[in-house]
């Protein structure tokens, strides 16, 4: 019996607030973070198939062939891949109740962010010295609106991991803190698996 | 109270089906395959036309181990699965249709 109350404490996605029962057994919170991530699905598919249909739409000097640099897009791809594992180290720390561990990853999973951020903006910054501005041509309006979103999105992740840093140094996580994380995680990792799709379909499949 | 807690992290791992290390080796195997990519794209004409469908499943292959690993899908409730694939494959069919109409294929 005892056995039975740890397991249904801390068996993933179910809410052990003390005392709250849903109807599905299942945590709220997390329930509707994969509810707005599907939705996010959305968005992201619009923005995607937009820039495939666009992306031959430019000039002949100033098309993606000419502009993109591989290898340094690669090395901002394998930044936020790792990102993604020290995420969920902080997650796993969090289980464990171990919240110096908990911080240390977070805050390693902010400055890889930073560091894919950084890499973006140099990125902007080049393109728009080669002549490749937002309303220069519909694939670069597409590219910046897809990738620009992407990036609000990453920016937005660090602001919320360094909160979270902040927060679980004063103790005042409110609810479950391992779960906390774990949401924190959901929308870090789903933001690296756009990536994925993005560094692939945008970067790698020539227009 | 340590017992406690040693108890509840075998349950957390058994529920969660990996540990620190699992994830370790799963974030190195995203990273060869990202290598990989890279080495197709560079490689497109040897590869002719294997190139395209080698690079989606590639794809494929790394978000599928982010959202059932690293997001916990494939040890998380069936639901929380239900409500992301809803979102996904709704975005996929309406996109694809999107794009059938523009006649993105068929150029």
């Amino acid at each position: 019996m005892a056995d039975t109350a740890v397991h249904d404490d801390t068996h993933a996605g179910h809410d052990d607030h003390a005392g709250h029962h849903t109807s599905t057994g299942l945590s709220n919170n997390k329930l509707a973070m994969w509810m707005f991530l599907g939705s996010e699905c959305l968005l992201f598919g619009g923005l995607i198939s937009t820039y495939m249909l666009y992306r031959g739409r430019h000039s002949a000097n100033l098309g993606p062939d000419q502009v993109w640099d591989i290898p340094f897009t690669s090395a901002s791809s394998f930044v936020l891949l790792m990102s993604s594992l020290t995420m969920v180290l902080a997650v796993s720390s969090a289980h464990r109740k171990d919240d110096r561990n908990t911080k240390v990853w977070l805050s390693v999973t902010a400055l890889l962010g930073s560091l894919f951020v950084a890499g973006q903006v140099y990125e902007f910054t080049t393109f728009y010295r080669e002549g490749l501005g937002f309303t220069t041509s519909l694939f670069s309006s597409s590219f910046y609106t897809l990738t620009g979103f992407h990036g609000v999105h990453v920016t937005v992740g660090i602001i919320m991991l360094m909160s979270l840093v902040g927060m679980i140094s004063r103790n005042k996580v409110p609810g479950n803190k391992a779960e906390t994380v774990e949401l924190f995680g959901l929308y870090w990792h789903f933001v690296d698996v756009v990536w994925i799709l993005i560094f692939t379909l945008v970067y790698l499949i020539p227009a | 109270m340590s017992t406690a807690t040693d108890t509840q992290h075998d349950h957390y791992t058994e529920s969660h089906g990996l540990t620190d290390l699992g994830y370790i080796k799963i974030a190195i195997f995203l990273a060869i395959i990202t290598g990989v990519e890279v080495v197709f794209s560079y490689t497109q004409e040897q590869l002719g036309a294997a190139f395209l469908p080698g690079l989606l499943i590639l794809m494929a292959v790394k978000f599928f181990m982010v959202i059932l690993y690293f997001m916990h899908l494939k040890f998380d409730s069936k639901l929380f699965s239900l409500m992301f694939y809803i979102g996904m494959v709704l975005a996929v069919g309406c996109y694809v249709v999107f794009l059938t109409t523009m006649h993105f294929f068929h150029s």
